[in-house]
Parts: C-alpha cells; structure tokens; sequence
C-alpha cells in the first residue's frame, strides 16, 4: 500500500512538483536566511578572532569589541598588576581612511599591536614575517586588503608597496590571513605607537588591554580578578554562548537586541515559513481533495482508517523529504559560491539544517493531518453516492 | 465474534430483517429504510430497482458493511454484520465483498493491472503476487493486453471491466454493484451485465445490483422493487426473457 501511495503522489505530477516547490522554497529561505544572518554575527566578532587573546579588557560601560570607549594608558599597568595575570599588553583597534593612488579613499580597521611582544599579531603570515613589522611605517595587511587596496594601482598591492593612512606613509611588510570585519574594511596590523600617529590624536586612544592569566589561573578567574582590582570589564574571548562574560556572546547579543538586523532577516525566515506551510498544506489537501472518491474506494473495499493514514503520512513525508534535500543543496551550493567569493558572509552550523528539517516535517505532519482529519470525515459510503 | 470466513449452508448469502435507518434529527429527520427485509442467495444476481431517493443505494451500503443501521440485523453468509464494529468490519469488507462503484472509481495515475491487484495488497498479499494475479484476471474480463495501460486511455466499458476485475480479483463470495450501467452505453452495458452473469455463476457467489436501468433487468435471476424505503414486491424473472440477451464475452 505504501508503494500505492506512492504511485499516487507520483503520478499527479502538478501537485508533486507544486508541494517539492513549496517544500524547497522553504527550506531555502529558512537556511540561507539563517545562514546569513549567523555569518554576519560571525562577523561581528571578527576582531576577537584576529586579535587572540584569552581576556580583553575594556572601560566598564562596553558592551561589544567593535565599541571603543578610550582608556588610559596606565590602565595597561593596573591590569599587569593584577597577581592573576601573567600578561597584559595594549591594544588599539579603530576604523581608519586609506587614500589610494587614484585619489580615492577607502576604510580600513587600524589594529596596534605592543611592539615588543606582538600579542595580537595575525596568527597565520601568508608572505613577510611579523618581525618586520618594527621596521619604519611597517604596517601587515589582510588578502581583502591586497584586493580592496590594489584599484588604481598597476598591478595587486605586494610587500614593499606604500599607501597613505591619514596623510601618513605606510609600507606593507606583511601579508597574513584574516577574518572578515563586519563594516567590510580590511585588516591592517601595526605597532601600537604607530597607530596613535596613525589616528588623529585625543585625550585617551588606548581601545582595549589583552591580558593572559598566570599558570593554574583560568581566564574566568583571572578575568574577575581584573575587574575587582581595577573596576575596569574585563571580557574572556571563548566561543559563543558560553556564559555573560564572553565577549562573542556579548557582542553578538548586542548586534541582535540594538540593530534591525535579527527583525529583517527573521521576518524572511517567518515568510519562508509561510509559504511552506501554506503552499504545502493548501497542496497536499487540494491532493486528498481531488483523490478523495479513490480513497473512499480503498476504505470501503476493507482499507483500515490507521492504513489510510499512513499512506497520508508517506505522501507528504516524502515530498518533504525531497523538498528538504533540494532546498539544502541549494542552501549549500549558495553557500560555497559565498564562502569561495569571500562575501555575503554564511555560517551554517548543524543546528541550523537540522532545526530547518524538524520545521519541514512539522509543516509535512500539519499537511498529512489535514489530509487524514478530511478523510477520517468521509464516510465509505459516500463512495456510493455519484 | 465475527467469522471471517463466510458460511453459507441454507444457500443464503445476505439476510436482512427488519433495518431501519433514518438520516438527520428532529423535524429534518429522514427515514430512509423502513424495516427491510430481503434475502440474496448464493449463485444468483439480484437487482434492488426502484425510483431515485427510494433507499436502495442506502440498502446496498448497509449490506456492504460501509454503514451501520439503527435497528434490524444483517448476516451476510451468517456473520451478523450489524454487531460488527470498527476493525473487523473493515477487515470483513476486505476479505468477503466485491466492490463495483457507478464511476468506476479506479486509480488514474497506476496502471490497469494495479488497480486491479489492490484489494489484494490491502489484504497483505505481495505486490509481486498481487499483480501476477491481478493479470489472470484481467485475462478473465477480455483486458489481459491492457494491463499496462492507465484507464484514462480505456472507455468507459473497458474501464468497467477493470472494475470488475478489480472486484473479482480476491474471490469475494459477494459482489456489490452500485448502478453498473449508468456510465455505459447499451452495448457495453450487455458485455459487463454478462460477464456479472458469469461471476453469480461462480460457485458459493452472490451479486447484488442496484440499479433503475431498466434495459438490464432481463438479466436479474430476482428483483427487488422498493419504493419510499420499503421492498414492495420481490420476484424471479421470465428466463426466456434473459436468454434473449446471452451472448459470447468479446476477447
């Protein structure tokens, strides 16, 4: 009988394809609007992921790493003077304008790193070493730099190339690998001296102290200690949705409570949900509908109403089945366009497709009980009547 | 308990005494059977006739188990089919009634031989089996060369035949017909009354017909006349009558 089903689902090739359609437009919306939107957090964090430290700390009232409320330059000694702490270093991070040589101008995301220890420095050099980085205007650049920072120039921008930060000389001595900023500019690393000269000059320019416990010290421990002697926050860089005092979580949770970002892309989530359920609901009855009298036949030559169901069941499933796989494909074909392009950002963890499949089957489960509740109302005497 | 298998010693295939059923409440209230009482005997064809509206497809259903009465009892080869609820209702459906619906009611997206082997899958049978079966019988009703075909492409005499097939394929000892020629034209309504002839002559078989085409009565061994929810008269047709009509099933 479930192969009956099938032949059934099969051969009414309008609705089959129309209920794949409805099925695979939802999987689609949902995973790549979902993919998206956690790419774009990711991106949110990007600092902390190009700037390894196991503690940032920052003045009291930052809430996320791409907010910058200046220290003092002797908080960086408050913090070393925490027993906990083995060390602390200064960090300078802030959105900068690069001229080209054709005259025009782009953003850039400044990064000054202590000199001497080269806490902070990118972790993977793709050409130069990171020692050059104490030669004179010596500044590292990202690949989106060698692309963003190459127009109007001759050929890709290389070591030894010079550029304008603010009027100022900078001369590439280094080409490493970094993650994207989530305001498009790209990385360029250099001392933290450098980058005070750099950037136009204000009262406090120090944007955040990396910090390293002591042995037998956890960051949390650590990371409390800072904050109860120096009354400064003092953020623990770990994954997301560890606990409050990580700084992706706190930085994600702030782009998700104080932008439009979560509403817009949840809002073509929800959409994506209602066409699914509406496409595939609609469908699948307008299905039972049309195959009523067939069905009514089957009940009333000795088909059990729990049989009938199933075959209900099979049908709907395994256009969900096949609207999932298709949508999810798709999903992932645009995601590997995006992640070989660099750009739209996409991050697809597990529990996005497998959220998404547990909502394909609740729309499937939803269509096939429309299904069985229409059937279950047909009595097989009907059958009789023309 | 219901037996599944049928038993028949007295030549009484379907016993009906005294059914009522009535439709709607209160002031809408409609009785439709008025303490019916019939008998259908094993190897005959009966015919329920009468006017629209007179009952008779309501008859037909309760003695096909596809809806209860609300008083009198029915034994369809001595199993009392109004104590039966629910599963075993179904499952004596599935193993001792032949259905043939007036639109055929056949599967438009499956082939002619699948159509056909259904009532064997929902009895449990192998599709493989079902199917080699299913094209016997199709060979029995003159369609064994269009079992691949879809019936859309069949008329609507062919497509009856299937439907024959179809209620013939699990060698149900009842065979319940509703109107079996309205869709059909004179022509193919004589080749599907004699291949009815020729299933009623199976033995241990009934067939009950409902119908109001009265160019097919000739062909009922009895007929039941009913009119406004009451069987007026029963009684056995002229034989000669009925020879006037036989001739060979077209292959």
């Amino acid at each position: 009988m479930i192969g009956l089903a099938l032949k059934m689902l099969f051969g009414d090739t309008a609705k089959y394809l129309m209920l794949v359609a409805g099925l695979f437009l939802a999987t689609f919306l949902i995973v790549q609007q979902t993919g998206v939107f956690c790419g774009l957090m990711r991106w949110t964090t990007s600092t902390l992921k190009n700037v390894g430290a196991p503690i940032w700390v920052v003045e009291e009232r930052v809430e996320q790493v791409n907010e910058t409320n200046p220290l003092r330059d002797t908080d960086v000694a408050r913090v070393r003077s925490v027993s906990e702490v083995a060390w602390a270093m200064p960090v300078f991070s802030g959105i900068q304008r690069v001229r080209m040589d054709n005259g025009s101008f782009k953003t850039i995301q400044l990064v000054g790193i202590d000199s001497a220890s080269l806490a902070g420095a990118p972790t993977r050099m793709l050409e130069g070493t990171l020692t050059d980085l104490c030669l004179p205007n010596a500044v590292i650049v990202d690949e989106l730099a060698v692309e963003r920072l190459s127009k109007g120039r001759p050929r890709p921008l290389a070591l030894g190339d010079t550029f304008e930060i603010n009027d100022i000389e900078a001369r590439v001595v280094g080409i490493c690998e970094a993650k994207r900023s989530f305001t498009g500019g790209p990385y360029v690393w250099t001392t933290y001296e450098r980058a005070l000269q750099y950037t136009p000059p204000s009262r406090k320019m120090l944007s955040a102290v990396i910090a390293g416990p002591v042995d037998g010290v956890s960051v949390d421990e650590a990371a409390t200690a800072i904050e109860k002697a120096t009354g400064l926050k003092a953020f623990v860089n770990r994954d997301f949705g560890e606990n409050e005092k990580d700084f992706n979580s706190s930085t994600i949770w702030w782009y998700v409570r104080n932008t439009g970002i979560p509403v817009s892309f949840g809002t073509t989530v929800v959409i994506g949900l209602i066409v699914g359920i509406a496409i595939a609901c609609q469908t699948f009855y307008a299905f039972v509908l049309d195959n009523l009298m067939h069905l009514g036949a089957l009940k009333a030559m000795g088909t059990s109403s729990f049989r009938l169901s199933m075959m209900l069941i099979v049908q709907a499933f395994t256009v969900g089945f096949i609207g999932f796989g298709l949508g999810l494909a798709a999903s992932a074909m645009f995601a590997a366009g995006a992640i070989e392009r660099g750009q739209p950002p996409v991050y697809l963890p597990w529990i996005i497709p497998v959220a998404t499949f547990g909502v394909i089957l609740a729309i499937c489960s939803l269509a096939a009980l429309l299904g069985i509740f229409r059937l279950s109302r047909f009595e097989p005497a009907m059958v009789f009547r023309a | 308990m219901a037996k599944d298998t049928p038993t028949s010693s007295n030549g009484i295939a379907v016993d009906v005494r005294g059914v009522n059923k009535s439709f709607g409440d209160g002031a809408a209230r409609l009785h439709v059977l008025k303490d019916v009482s019939l008998q259908a005997l094993t190897g005959e064809i009966l015919m329920l006739v009468g006017p629209s509206g007179c009952g008779k497809t309501t008859l037909l259903s309760a003695i096909a188990g596809t809806m209860g009465v609300d008083s009198g009892e029915i034994d369809v080869f001595g199993n009392p089919l109004h104590r039966m609820r629910g599963g075993a209702l179904t499952r004596f459906r599935a193993q001792n009634i032949g259905f043939i619906f007036q639109q055929f009611n056949l599967i438009p997206t499956i082939t002619c031989a699948e159509n056909v082997s259904v009532p064997l899958l929902i009895r449990g049978v192998s599709a493989s089996a079902a199917k080699k079966k299913a094209r016997e019988v199709l060979d029995a009703v003159g369609m064994g060369d269009r079992w691949k075909d879809r019936p859309g492409k069949l008329s609507g005499g062919q497509q009856q035949r299937i439907a024959i097939a179809r209620a013939l394929v699990h060698e149900p000892p009842l065979v319940i017909c509703d109107e079996p020629t309205a869709a059909l034209d004179a022509k193919n309504g004589e080749i599907v009354l004699d291949l009815f002839r020729q299933v009623a002559r199976a033995a241990g078989r009934a067939v009950i017909i409902v119908t109001h085409d009265n160019r097919i009565f000739s062909y009922a061994d009895r007929i039941a006349r009913m009119d406004d929810g009451c069987i007026v008269d029963v009684h056995r047709t002229d034989p000669r009558e009925v020879a006037h009509f036989e001739h060979e099933v077209p292959h």
